[in-house]
Order: structure tokens, then sequence, then C-alpha cells
């Protein structure tokens, strides 16, 4: 009990619970999950759904943030990625076609893999601030996204892509189930082999790091540039599910959903630790509170300050300070050995 | 002689931390102009003490009354207003603001129309002038002095505050001799005004030389307190650590003069490696099982060279032979790859990664060196922490344990760990046993000599000279950023000839 207590991301697991539990209280239907045609429905699948795009982004976000930086350009990103597969989409003669379908995809992430290259080149190699670095990006995506659709909102007719944000597999949505597998196997990367190591140990002490070999370089390269990528993913997602990218909304403030997931999800600011999974709960409770906020009827003029309340509220309790307030005194386990025999004062003045 | 009311009492001092007992009824007590010594190896509980005294902790059993009133420190302002001030080792000023600014930070002159800078730097030119400093331009960046120089202006900041007490934690341990004297006459100084002074050093000498009476700590716990002429240096070096001293002395006497087959090809071979305003052109050899110690006073350019040696600095001159092989070395990863490993000088900057585990410090270079996309397996890494935990005897013996928690001889350990570990040819030790203390010392020591005897070649740099001529086999001696003479050890090498040498160059120059 101890140790959950002490993880840090309890705190978003309990909001995450309350949250629900709120919802039922308003409506019993809400955790009700119809089967329809095999596939599931209900407020739980929609907010799974929904998540997809904020789990992409928000996993980038985090190994960026362990490693001392931040990526404010993932919203601008997840734009480019969607007009420029709804303008491929818009264009190309057989839209339906799956070649097109996969054509659109690897141009989406492929350009978005090259911004978040940038950014990496930007800060690894050229040594600026990441916060400049990707605010910039994050200004000039939004350019490239209307150079792209030359300031249109475009809007694409393509089943086989829409499916990927709407379709069903296994009963469960697609989109959901590829941002699963997607951090997962990113997950798996990162714990399994050294990389999470290296990017922690690059985010706490970047010298210490480079007289120990490691290359940061190389490392932070490779964070900004995955970053980039899953917004990417991201972009996909949310344009698909609508087929219509708005320049000046489709992905607007994401970044900072990203950066509160992973601050909810207990990875410090300053770099360092991270936690994937801390991640993936604050991105499943960012998406849950929104659906609150609806589902609440609460009125739009007040939704964000009441996100922010909410989110307060978490990052309060997880605040060392606060819960010292609550919790009294330090735990006290048994002191180690001596390692020489304890002379007492006596024994030396004797 | 001595006043009769100490103006700090510490009396039953307990702290704990989790899963350690840090102090446990430890006293102190400080009299108006005294020097006093905190002696004690690395974790005895020096730094916890200072820490109750500063507020930094608060004590969970234990009084402290300072000037006659009991005392709840509960933070380093309670301190201050109580009248302590704190030089800590590494200086914590603000490098990018004036000297002046430094100084009177936080109690800049108030006129009607907020800080009047032209009365706080007259103050502060007043309060550098007591530690005799008066010919400083306040106005100058902080970052255009010396480290020695920034540590005399951090005094003068903590007088600033009218203290009664004055705290110097390790602060000779980045001055050269020089330096050090300086400091000491601005500490004679304070004590002949009344300010009770607590200095905290690992130099036997300095302690001899400045301080009144001392106070020894072993294992959180207090073992004596003495006037420090009437204990002998075995005396007390036996109470700091708890052993005898004979076995300490002993060290390094079977460093006989060591014949080096003059046509071996060198494991490392350096010639004319400079790089421009750091190192002039010079000249290394390094055989195996060879230990070559780099001599000269600080800032001559010894830690700039081994880092040539290491790729952490790019040369921009000369040339580097591995086994007889040119190579180049332009990152720490070139170096790493032809197994040498450097341990820096500077452990918190550039050494530890505070917030991973002992076990992820001790195997970040084998990692970085594997690459990540090979990772070492769990159960090898146990293995390997396990091993040097025992082997150079890490305290606690937790690998865990965040390294930030361990004390600096600790850390320094790992760190060796972290450059054994990778099985290097050629290992740069830069300061090895800087700031730590007599035993942990010892056992670096030891585990150089046996390094260098089972065939690895060994630069050993240190500021003490005796140190460097105990362990070398050959000794590089540098002064003004250059290397002046390489000469071979032998019984009639002592640090007075080295000395000697840097002191002939001197002349000369």
């Amino acid at each position: 009990m101890r140790s959950a207590l002490r993880s840090q991301y309890f705190w978003g697991v309990v909001a995450l619970v309350l949250l629900v539990g709120v919802n039922v209280v308003k409506d019993p239907s809400f955790v009700q999950i119809t089967i329809n045609d095999g596939n599931l429905y209900g407020s739980l699948i929609d907010i799974l759904r929904a998540s997809a795009p904020v789990l992409m982004i928000a996993t980038g976000m985090t190994l960026v943030i362990a490693t001392g930086g931040i990526d404010l350009s993932v919203g601008a990103v997840m734009c480019v990625a969607g007009a420029v597969s709804m303008e491929f989409l818009a264009n190309v003669s057989d839209p339906g076609s799956l070649t097109s379908v996969l054509s659109a995809l690897g141009l989406a992430l492929g350009l978005s893999l090259v911004l978040g290259m940038v950014n990496g080149f930007f800060v690894s190699v050229l040594g600026l601030q990441p916060f400049i670095t990707t605010l910039i990006m994050m200004l000039a995506g939004r350019g490239i996204a209307k150079v792209i659709t030359a300031g249109q909102n475009t809007t694409a007719t393509s089943a086989p892509f829409r499916w990927i944000s709407n379709g069903y597999v296994l009963g469960f949505p697609v989109a959901f189930l590829i941002a699963l597998v997607v951090v997962a196997a990113l997950a798996l990367v990162v714990r399994r082999t050294a990389l999470g190591l290296m990017i922690e140990s690059v985010g706490i002490n970047p010298k210490a790091s480079r007289m120990a070999g490691i290359r940061p370089r190389n490392i932070l390269f490779t964070v900004y540039a995955v970053s980039g990528l899953l917004a990417g993913m991201a972009g996909v997602f949310t344009t698909a599910n609508v087929m219509t990218v708005e320049v000046a909304k489709t992905g607007m403030n994401m970044e900072l959903d990203a950066i509160l997931a992973v601050v909810i999800g207990g990875t410090s600011l300053a770099g360092g630790k991270f936690s994937l999974g801390g991640s993936v709960i604050g991105a499943l409770l960012i998406v849950t509170l929104d659906k609150t906020i609806t589902f609440l009827s609460i009125p739009s003029a007040a939704t964000p300050a009441f996100k922010a309340v909410v989110i307060v509220i978490i990052c309060l309790l997880q605040s060392e300070r606060v819960r010292a307030l609550f919790t009294h005194r330090r735990p006290r386990p048994p002191a180690p050995p001596a390692q020489n025999p304890t002379q007492t004062l006596e024994e030396v003045v004797a | 002689m001595k006043p009769p009311a100490p103006v700090v009492e510490m009396t039953g001092i307990s702290i704990e931390f989790p899963g350690v007992k840090a102090l446990d009824d430890v006293a102190l007590r400080l009299y108006p102009g005294e020097v006093h010594a905190l002696m004690g190896e690395n974790g005895a509980g020096k730094s916890t003490l200072i820490k109750a005294l500063t507020g930094v902790y608060t004590v969970d059993a234990g009084t402290i009354v300072v000037d006659g009133q009991q005392r709840d420190l509960r933070g380093t302002a309670d301190a201050q207003d109580a009248g302590i001030a704190t030089v800590y080792q590494e200086v914590n000023l603000c490098t990018n603001l004036s000297i002046g600014e430094n100084v009177m930070l936080g109690h800049e002159a108030r006129g009607p129309l907020g800080v009047s800078w032209r009365r706080t730097h007259a103050q502060a030119r007043a309060a550098l002038a007591r530690l005799g400093l008066d010919d400083l331009d306040t106005h100058a960046p902080l970052s255009s002095l010396s480290i020695a120089l920034q540590q005399l202006v951090a005094i003068s900041r903590a007088m600033v505050v009218d203290c009664k007490v004055l705290i110097l934690d390790e602060p000779t341990s980045s001055l050269d001799a020089h330096e050090v004297a300086n400091l000491f006459t601005v500490m004679r100084r304070l004590r002949d005004s009344g300010v009770a002074i607590l200095f905290v050093s690992h130099f036997l000498d300095q302690v001899y030389e400045i301080t009144d009476r001392l106070t020894v700590l072993r294992n959180g716990r207090l073992v004596s307190e003495h006037l420090t002429r009437d204990l002998s240096r075995g005396d007390l070096v036996s109470a700091m650590i708890g052993k005898d001293v004979a076995t300490l002395t002993s060290l390094g006497s079977e460093r006989a003069a060591r014949v080096t087959d003059p046509g071996a090809v060198p494991v490392l071979e350096a010639r004319g490696i400079g790089r421009k305003g750091s190192i002039h052109p010079s000249d290394v050899e390094v055989h195996a099982g060879e230990v070559v110690g780099f001599a000269g006073l600080l800032g001559s350019g010894r830690t700039e060279l081994a880092r040539l040696l290491y790729g952490a600095d790019r040369p921009d001159t000369g040339e580097i032979r591995v086994d007889g092989r040119r190579t180049s070395f332009g990152s720490p990863v070139a170096a790493i790859a032809e197994r040498v490993a450097f341990s820096t000088e500077n452990r918190r900057d550039e050494g530890i990664v505070a917030d991973l585990s002992v076990r992820e410090n001790l195997v970040l270079a084998v990692q970085a060196k594997r690459g990540w996309m090979r990772p070492i397996p769990r159960k090898e890494q146990d293995e390997l922490c396990a091993r040097y935990i025992a082997e150079l005897n890490i305290r606690p013996a937790d690998a865990e344990r965040p390294i930030k928690n361990l004390s600096g001889g600790n850390q320094q350990k790992v760190l060796l760990a972290r450059w054994l570990a990778t099985a290097p040819r050629l290992l740069i030790l830069d300061e090895p046993t800087r700031g730590i203390d007599v035993g942990a010392k010892a056992e670096i020591q030891e585990a150089v000599v046996a390094l260098a005897a089972e065939g690895m070649g060994v630069v050993f740099i240190s500021s003490e000279l005796d140190e460097v001529v105990r362990l070398s086999d050959t000794i590089v001696v540098l002064r003004d950023r250059r290397e002046v003479e390489t000469i071979v050890n032998g019984p009639t090498v002592t640090a007075d000839t080295i000395v000697g040498i840097i002191a002939r160059e001197g002349d000369a120059a």
C-alpha cells in the first residue's frame, strides 16, 4: 500500500476513478457498454478513442521532458500531418484505395518526422534552447500547414483513412489499439534497452553523461524526432476522425494537454526520471476530464476554468510539500550496522 | 584565556534519515574568538551537524543554544537571525552578478527611490576591506575572480550580516598554498575580532596550523573534543577512523623503483598535444603497469592535459598513439572505445548523475560503451555492483540507493568502479582523493597501486604532492599550463624536489 501511495501517479489514478464516479452518479449509463455488430459502444469507449492523439503526443513529450527539454510544437506538427494527408487525399484520383491511404499516411508521418528532426538538430547540434526552438516550430508549423492547404480547411473523402480513427478491430476502436501498440512498443524499446537509462542520465546531468561515454547529442536528437513522429500520428488520428483539417484549429493547444498529461504522470519538468505509464494515466485523465465537462453540461465558457481547477488539485496532491503537510514525519527504519567498532567518548578520553 | 561562555552549545543532537541514523547524541561547543575544527571521515556526520546548525535540517532530539538563547532553527533564515553564517565547499554565489551585488545580495542599501547602488557598493567595499580585500572593484563581475577570491567574497558576504559564528565547509579544497595562506590571514583577523569559526577540512596540516580546538566525530557519534595542540596527528587520525595509523603510512612503500622496459610500446603516447588557451603542447607517455603522476599547482594545466588525453576537449595540435597505433580522440566516446577512462575532478558536475541509483551510475560507462541496443542484463548489473561494493568498500552497501545520498568519498568510489567496470588499459584519475577522508583516501590509493600491479596504466593527478610522489613511477611536472619536466621517481625524489622544479622554472620565466 505504501509503495502504491508513493507511486508518483497514484493521485492521477485516484482522480481518474473519481471522475468516472462523478459521471456515474450523474448518469449510471456512463459506464454502460453496448455491443452492436460485435463492436463496443459507450462513453468509456469514446474516451478510449478520443485518447489516442493525446496518448501519442504525451508519450513523445515524456521522453523530451525527461531530457530536460520541452516540445511546444506537437500541436502544430499535428496540424501539418493533418494538412498534408487531407491535401493529398483531396487531390489524388482514387482516395479510397489502399495505396493512396498508405501514401497519405507516409507523407504525414514522414513530414512530421522531418519537423521533429529539425527540432532535434537545433537543440542537439546547435544547442538552442528547447523552449525557443519548439516555440518557433510551433509558429512555423501552422504556417507550413497553411501553405500546404493554401489557407483552406481541406476536406477529403476516404473510407479507409477514416477507418484509422473511426473503425473497429476486435470490438475496440482502431485508433485506441494503434495508440496502445505504439506506446507499448515504445515503452518496451525504452525500458528493455538502455535508452531509458541514457535519456534519464542526460536529463539529470548532460556533462557527466558525456564524460561517461554517452552521446547526449544523439539522445536529444532522437527524442525530438520521436516526438515529431508521434505528433504526426496524433494529427492523423485527429483529422481522420472528421476527414477535415482546420488549419487554425487542428491540434490547437494540444501541446498543453500533452505537458499536463506528463506532469500528472509524475515526470518532473526538470527532466530525469520519467514514467511512460504515468503519462498514459495522465492522457486518459485529461480526455476523461474533457468528456466529463460535456457530460455534466458545464457551460463551455466555464470549461477552461473547470479543467484548470481539477488539474491544479491533482498537481497539489502530488507535490511533496503538500503531501508532507498531511503525512507527518519520515519513516524510521533501523540504522545500518556501524562499520567500525564504536568507541564511546569515555573510552577515548580514558 | 578561554572566554567563559560558549557562543554555540549543541547538546544531545540526533538526526535520522530513512535508513540512516546520521547523528546520535552529538555535542559541539564553539567559543567566541576561536577557530574550531570539525573532524571525521566522510559520512561521520560533519555535514549533517553543520546543516543542523544552519537550520537546513531540523533536529530530532537535542538542543541548540546560541549566545545563551535556546534556538529552534527551522530554516537558514533562522540561523542567520541567530548570527550563524556559512560558506560551503562549492561557492554558492551568482557568478553573473557583480562582486558588490554578491556581497550585498538581500541586504542592499535602500533609499527613497529603491536600492541605492552607490551606497550598496560603498558598503560592499567596506565589508571587503574588513577582510583586506580593498583592491577589488565591486562593479566587476564575480566570474572575473579566481575561485579562491570568490570564496573570500563569500566570506565577506557572510560578514555583512554581522555574524558571530562563521562556518567554513572545506574552504581550502580548491585553493593552492598561497591562496590558503590568504584565507588563513582573513580567518585570523575574524577570530581576533571575536568571531567563532567552525572549520571543516581534510587537510591535517591546515587543521594544525589554524585551529585552536577540535571536535572529532565518527559514524554519527561524538568521539572527543580536544585542544588542537594537545593532540598528536597520529592520535587524531586514529580517533577519526578508529584504526591504527601505521597501516596507512605503510601504504605505497612497496612502490619501489620499478623498471620499465625502455623498448616497450607505451599504452598511451601523446606527442606535442596542446590546445589553445588551455595547455601548451606537451608530451606524455604511459606504459602498462606504470603510474604517471601529474604534479603542479592548481591551474597549472594538469586537468587540461588530462582532458586532452581523454578527448573531453579536442586537442588542436599533436598526436596520440594507443599501443603504438595513431588515433584521435574527438570525444570521450572514442577514448572509451580505446579503453581509456577518465575520472573527473569535478565529481558533482561531471561525475555523478545525482538522481540515479548507485547501480545505474556504476554501469553507465559500460552501458554507454555497449550502446543502447545492448542493455546489460540486470543480473550482470547486480553482480558488477556486488563485486565493486565489496572490493572498494562502498558504504552503504546498497546499490539501489540514489548516489546523491552517499558521502563524497563513497561517490568517488562508485565513479572509480564505473571506470574499472569498463576494464580500461589506461585509467586517468583527476583528484580522486580530494575532499574525501583519510580512510577512503587510503582505500583509493591502495586500489591505484593494485591496478598498476595488474598491468593497468594509471595517470594520477593530485594537489597533494606527497601523494603523487608516493604513488607514481614517473612524475610529469606542470607549471603555467605547460609540461616543464618529466622525472623518474626514485628514493631521492620528494615533494620538495617537485616544489624545487616548479619554483626553479618560476625564476627562469
